[in-house]
């Protein structure tokens, strides 16, 4: 079955998993994203810091 | 009582402010996501014309606008940064790009999406795709300018240049419909007011506030984070209980 065929037969199925859930995947990838750079960065200030005391 | 909004123009200031913040715009983004798909989903009913497809609207529509609106903030913080040397205005505008960026595609995703079934095509290069195309190329541009050059202040003024020059796309994008014959319709809500249904009204309005408080919390989430890495040899960091543990 050719896709224009699909989506009309299933028009909310193509849009909540065309646009919504892409959409929220987006911003779900968006907030790891987040989080992980700012452990990274807290990580790195830790070091220096554990660094500077060592000197 | 008056406040002192330049006390909060500082980092070491907004930075405590910042993450005190995020939680009164990520909760309320929570709900009025969830209030949003259900009336977008469940009560808004079904259009004449477009039938169901029509629902795509409802994250397209805020992520356009939206994609626009914080390319301009973006741009007035980055020439904030340029005219004042102020440090967090920079911070904000190198923030605040990433997340213009992903509006930008998610625009452009669910823009093709709704394509297919009422144009019978995912793309033409018509004037309003193609410049809101060339805003996610600004908005990349001005992330890989920034990243490509060490030095944190020289990166912020080449960018900051882009920026300021890019933001004349914005007003492109807004009239394209109007100036040039295009394939995409020209704009449901206007100043004067709107011929949209109500629930739909309401639904795509949720929906707007939705990703404008969420990209709000990400924007000062990251603005944290980068505020941490540039700040991090000073000594107001190191007294930071996060810091401290």
């Amino acid at each position: 079955m050719s896709l224009d065929i699909w989506m009309r037969e299933n028009p909310l199925t193509y849009v909540w998993f065309g646009s919504y859930a892409v959409a929220l995947l987006i911003f779900a990838i968006e907030i790891v994203m987040v989080v992980r750079k700012r452990k990274i960065t807290l990580q790195q200030v830790h070091l220096m810091r554990d660094a500077g005391d060592e000197e | 009582m008056a406040i002192n909004w330049f006390k909060y123009s500082s980092p070491t200031t907004f930075y405590g402010l910042a993450g005190k913040m995020i939680p009164w715009f990520a909760i309320p983004a929570v709900i009025l996501f969830a209030i949003g798909l259900y009336m977008g989903f469940f009560v808004a009913p079904v259009d004449a014309q477009q039938g169901e497809f029509y629902r795509i609207m409802f994250i397209h529509v805020p992520t356009s606008i939206l994609s626009m609106f914080f390319y301009l903030i973006m741009a007035g913080y980055a020439a904030l940064g340029l005219i004042f040397n102020t440090r967090l205005s920079a911070m904000m505008a190198s923030a605040i790009a990433p997340t213009g960026a992903l509006f930008t595609l998610i625009s452009l995703w669910t823009g093709a999406l709704w394509g297919k079934p009422m144009w019978g095509t995912w793309w033409i290069w018509d004037a309003r795709m193609t410049s809101q195309l060339i805003l996610l190329f600004l908005y990349l541009g001005f992330i890989a300018l920034h990243a490509s050059i060490d030095e944190p202040r020289r990166a912020d003024r080449a960018a900051a240049l882009l920026a300021i020059v890019g933001s004349v796309n914005v007003p492109i994008i807004y009239f394209s419909v109007k100036w040039w014959n295009t394939l995409h319709q020209g704009s449901t809500i206007k100043f004067s007011g709107t011929s949209m249904q109500i629930t739909m009204q309401h639904t795509l309005l949720a929906m707007t506030l939705a990703c404008w408080l969420y990209a709000i919390a990400v924007v000062l989430a990251r603005v944290r984070s980068i505020i941490l890495e540039r700040e991090r040899k000073t000594d107001w960091i190191s007294e930071l209980p996060e810091v401290k543990l």
